[in-house]
C-alpha cells in the first residue's frame, strides 16, 4: 500500500526519556507537514501516555515503555505500551482529575489531555499484564491545498 | 531552577520544558524556598516554556495548596499561546490568575 510508513522505538521508563519520545514522535509525522499546533497537540499526548507508563505502569522501576507508530495517508497513530500492572477500571482512570497519587501532586488530567489533542484515544489494559494506549490523528485536515497554476 | 525571591514573593522562571522529569526537580526546589521565606504569592514566568503538559498543571495546583493556606496567590506570566490554551484546558486558571502584559 502506498503512503503508509511505520516506526517503533523501545526504550527505558526513565524520565529523561520523555523529553526523547516526544521528540522522536514530532519528528517521524513531519513527513506529513503539520502545523506548529498539530506537532504541539501530539507532543503533548505522547508526554503524557509516556508519564502514566513510567509513574503508574512501572510504579517508578525501569523496565521498556514502546512506542510505534503508523502513517497512512494523512492518520497518525500512536501506540504507547508497557508491560506493567495494569489499570483496574480504565473508565475511572480517564475521568478528568481522577488521579491514584493526588499526594504527589499528579493533576489527574493525563487522559483528558490525550482526549482534547488527538482525535481518538483507546486504552487496552489488564491489570498485572500491562497497558496500551493507542491515538490517532488526522494531521493537515484545516490546510488549504495551494496549487500554481501555470499561465 | 532559577528564581527569585522578593520579600513574600517568589518568582520561578520555568525552564524550555515542563514535563513530569523537571516537575519533580522544581517542585522539591519550590517547596523549600516557599518554607524558608515564608512565601504567599507564587509567580510562574513561562518567558522561556514552549512546552509543558499535564506535570506542569499539578505543580501549580501544588503550590496554590500551599499558598492558599495562609491567603495566597498563585500567577502566571509571560505565557505564550500554546501555554494559555493548556492552562485554560486544564481549569487551573480558576485558581490562577494569567497576568496579561504588553509584549516587546
Amino acid at each position: 500500500m502506498k503512503n503508509t510508513n511505520e516506526m517503533e522505538i523501545r526504550f527505558d521508563s526513565r524520565s529523561e526519556n520523555e523529553g526523547f519520545a516526544r521528540v522522536a514522535v514530532a519528528s517521524f509525522m513531519t513527513q506529513l507537514n503539520p502545523t506548529v499546533e498539530e506537532v504541539a497537540d501530539v507532543k503533548t499526548a505522547v508526554s503524557e501516555a509516556v508519564t502514566n507508563a513510567i509513574i503508574h505502569g512501572y510504579e517508578n522501576e525501569v523496565h521498556k515503555v514502546s512506542i510505534r507508530c503508523r502513517i497512512a495517508e494523512n492518520v497518525l497513530t500512536v501506540e504507547v505500551s508497557d508491560n506493567g500492572k495494569g489499570i483496574e477500571d480504565v473508565q475511572q482512570a480517564m475521568q478528568p482529575m481522577f488521579t491514584t497519587l493526588p499526594e504527589q501532586d499528579r493533576s489527574g488530567m493525563g487522559f483528558a489531555f490525550m482526549e482534547a489533542f488527538m482525535d481518538s484515544v483507546e486504552v487496552e489494559s489488564e491489570p498485572g499484564k500491562g497497558t496500551r494506549v493507542k491515538m490517532k490523528k488526522t494531521v493537515g485536515k484545516g490546510r488549504e491545498i495551494w496549487t500554481t497554476q501555470s499561465l | 531552577m532559577k528564581y527569585q525571591v522578593q520579600e513574600n514573593c517568589l518568582t520561578i522562571y520555568l525552564p524550555r520544558e515542563v514535563d513530569h522529569h523537571n516537575a519533580e526537580e522544581i517542585k522539591r526546589e519550590a517547596d523549600a524556598v516557599i518554607d524558608r521565606n515564608h512565601i504567599k504569592y507564587v509567580i510562574f514566568d513561562f518567558d522561556r516554556t514552549d512546552f509543558m503538559d499535564s506535570s506542569g498543571i499539578g505543580v501549580i495546583m501544588g503550590r496554590y495548596k500551599t499558598v492558599s493556606l495562609i491567603g495566597g496567590e498563585v500567577w502566571a506570566v509571560h505565557t505564550n499561546a500554546r501555554i494559555k490554551k493548556i492552562l485554560t484546558l486544564s481549569g487551573v486558571t480558576k485558581i490562577m490568575q494569567i497576568y496579561e502584559e504588553e509584549r516587546r
